[in-house]
């Protein structure tokens, strides 16, 4: 295994550049800083992913679950009244974080096969408790009428998407920091050792078991903050941030940007939700079917994603 | 009581048509298709399109959905599938979502997103009334025929050389090699049956399923829990798991409408914990 994990603690220029296009867009495209904000928020979630499947290895198809727990946490908790932005972001992680940890339990017991089934399976009890559960979810019309209480009390949500998209922005780039210094620590290299061979670590004295639960718990963590601040900044929930093809399209946008390299997820998450609303917006029948054409040449050519190529141009070893 | 049963076992019987071709897929290369149900929608409009439009009578029509999906299926096994049997799971996954959405949206394109509407011929309407319970015509008809249909597929399984040729392929794929038999092709043949299978499933579940471009997507969970719960590679444990399924299914439904699919995904979650490799699944 020859990647290069961001190990070192300094930040290489590439990267102060890209965080910084991300402010500079902000001003260039006034326009866009709803879909903007909304593309930091899923950046964030594929970022969760990337902690489950590209540092521990685990394949989950109900990642949405804990997106949904963190959305209708932070919803109902404004709904009821409690409209502080930041500590509804705090409960939505907790909770979500509390559901990783007791599924990561029933997740890691298992193989490949029944890995995959759990995580499905987790995800769509999940969407028909919700559905069903309409006098406190409201069921298929989703919660809306929230009304969020102002950020630090002074920057209020507004339409254009102002707060929203610093809001979103400055969030992930905290939890981003965050990672990148997990995923150089003993815990993260150790996970990457899990996920390229299971057998070895234990001979190593690694408790295998335990190191996948914190992942899985941590990754569900943060997909509760995802799904907290779409559900803040749209005002918002729905049973959609539930659903199995939420979970199927963040699987897509890690892989598309490139798996296990934290940025892979920002960029492909990017490239995926720019490309959605210029394609889908001439028909979304045509987006789906060259979505899906898209996957299945994904899969036979270009398997290391968008960074997986740009290592390619760059001449550096891919990722096997 | 008996009524809901017999609509239970009606509606696990078509379960195990649609998944069974799965179970080998899944068994047999370990190849996680969730794009199974694309095929048992394929036979689906086969069904509902020679029918509609070219007036083929409704028993010609089952065979021809067989057939074509089967010859749909062999196509995608020689160009795509075949090409990532040895492939990371990750792979499987991506490229069959990928197949799903594309079969989606050209049924959409194709055919509209609404329910495909399909009149069932005259003889197979209607309701026998037997001690007070009503028995419909259509549901005795989709359980004799799965019967039939089950009966051929265990017979050719235990019975004929290439029933042991896939025996043999499933339990020990290299010893099997070993022994001369071309597993590739043995695996050839049964995926084209399996997606054959799911046509003719998905033909005679339009009455009781329903049938739009959503189709895929929305009974996908019901077929890979058949699978799973039942035991990749085998066809005894997908029968029982389907039956077990459609039962406990439509007697949640009808007894607890509120729960809706709840308590089957609920099952779903603790039977895979508790048999991680299914009520009848091999240990490897």
């Amino acid at each position: 295994m020859t990647q290069r994990a961001p190990a070192d603690a300094c930040w290489h220029w590439a990267e102060m550049v890209f965080w910084l296009a991300a402010l500079a867009a902000f001003f260039v495209f006034p326009g866009y800083r709803v879909l903007g904000s909304q593309v930091l928020i899923v950046a964030l979630f594929a970022l969760s992913l990337d902690i489950v499947l590209g540092f521990a290895g685990i394949v989950s198809l109900g990642h949405a679950a804990f997106f949904g727990v963190g959305a209708y946490t932070a919803g109902l908790l404004a709904l009821h009244g409690w409209n502080e932005p930041f500590s509804g972001l705090v409960a939505a992680t907790a909770l979500a974080g509390l559901a990783g940890f007791a599924v990561s339990w029933l997740v890691v017991r298992g193989e490949d096969l029944a890995r995959l089934m759990v995580t499905l399976g987790v995800g769509v009890l999940l969407y028909e408790a919700a559905n069903r559960a309409a006098p406190i979810t409201g069921g298929v019309d989703g919660l809306s009428g929230i009304a969020m209480g102002k950020v630090f009390g002074i920057y209020a949500f507004d339409l254009g998407g102002r707060t929203a998209y610093l809001y979103s922005l400055g969030v992930l780039f905290l939890v981003f920091a965050a990672l990148r210094r997990v995923a150089a620590s003993p815990f993260g290299l150790s996970l990457q050792g899990i996920r390229e061979n299971p057998r070895r670590m234990p001979a190593l004295g690694v408790a295998v078991r335990t190191r996948l639960v914190a992942a899985f718990t941590l990754g569900a963590a943060i997909a509760g903050l995802a799904g907290a601040l779409l559900a803040q900044t749209t005002q918002f929930v729905g049973l959609d941030t539930l659903g199995f093809p939420r979970s199927a399209e963040v699987l897509i946008m890690l892989v598309l940007g490139g798996v296990g390299r934290l940025y892979g997820a920002l960029l492909g998450t990017a490239a995926f939700m720019i490309a959605q609303d210029t394609l889908a917006g001439i028909d979304p029948l045509y987006w789906q079917f060259w979505l899906g054409v898209a996957l299945v040449a994904f899969v036979f050519f270009a398997r290391g994603g968008i960074l997986g190529a740009i290592d390619a141009l760059r001449g550096t070893r891919r990722r096997p | 009581m008996i009524g809901v049963l017999f609509d239970g076992l009606a509606y696990g019987a078509l379960l195990f048509l649609v998944s069974v071709g799965l179970s080998v897929t899944m068994g047999l290369m370990n190849f996680v298709n969730l794009a199974h149900g694309a095929f048992a929608m394929a036979g689906g409009y086969v069904c509902a399109v020679a029918m509609t439009r070219w007036g083929v009578p409704f028993l010609a029509a089952l065979p021809l959905a067989f057939l074509v999906t089967a010859l749909l299926g062999a196509l995608l096994e020689r160009t795509l599938y075949r090409r990532l049997y040895g492939a990371s799971q990750l792979d499987q996954v991506l490229f069959s979502i990928g197949l799903t959405f594309v079969a989606i949206a050209a049924a959409t394109w194709a055919f509209g997103a609404g329910q495909q509407p399909m009149r069932l011929p005259g003889f197979l309407r209607g309701q026998w009334t037997l001690a007070g319970t009503d028995f419909g015509v259509y549901r005795a008809f989709l359980l004799a025929t799965v019967a039939v249909v089950s009966g051929a597929l265990a017979l050719m399984v235990a019975r004929t050389r290439f029933g042991a040729r896939l025996r043999a392929a499933v339990d020990d794929g290299v010893a099997a090699r070993g022994l001369g038999i071309d597993v590739d092709r043995v695996f050839s043949v049964a995926f084209a049956l399996g997606s054959g299978l799911a046509g003719l499933g998905g033909a005679l579940g339009i009455e009781v399923l329903g049938l739009d471009a959503s189709f895929p997507l929305k009974f996908m969970v019901y077929f890979l829990l058949v699978v799973v719960v039942g035991g990749a590679g085998s066809v005894r444990g997908p029968l029982v798991a389907a039956l077990l399924l459609g039962v406990v299914d439509v007697a949640g439904k009808y007894y607890v409408p509120q729960a809706g699919a709840f308590g089957i995904y609920a099952a779903m979650v603790v039977l895979l914990v508790a048999f991680p490799h299914g009520l009848f699944g091999r240990r490897h």
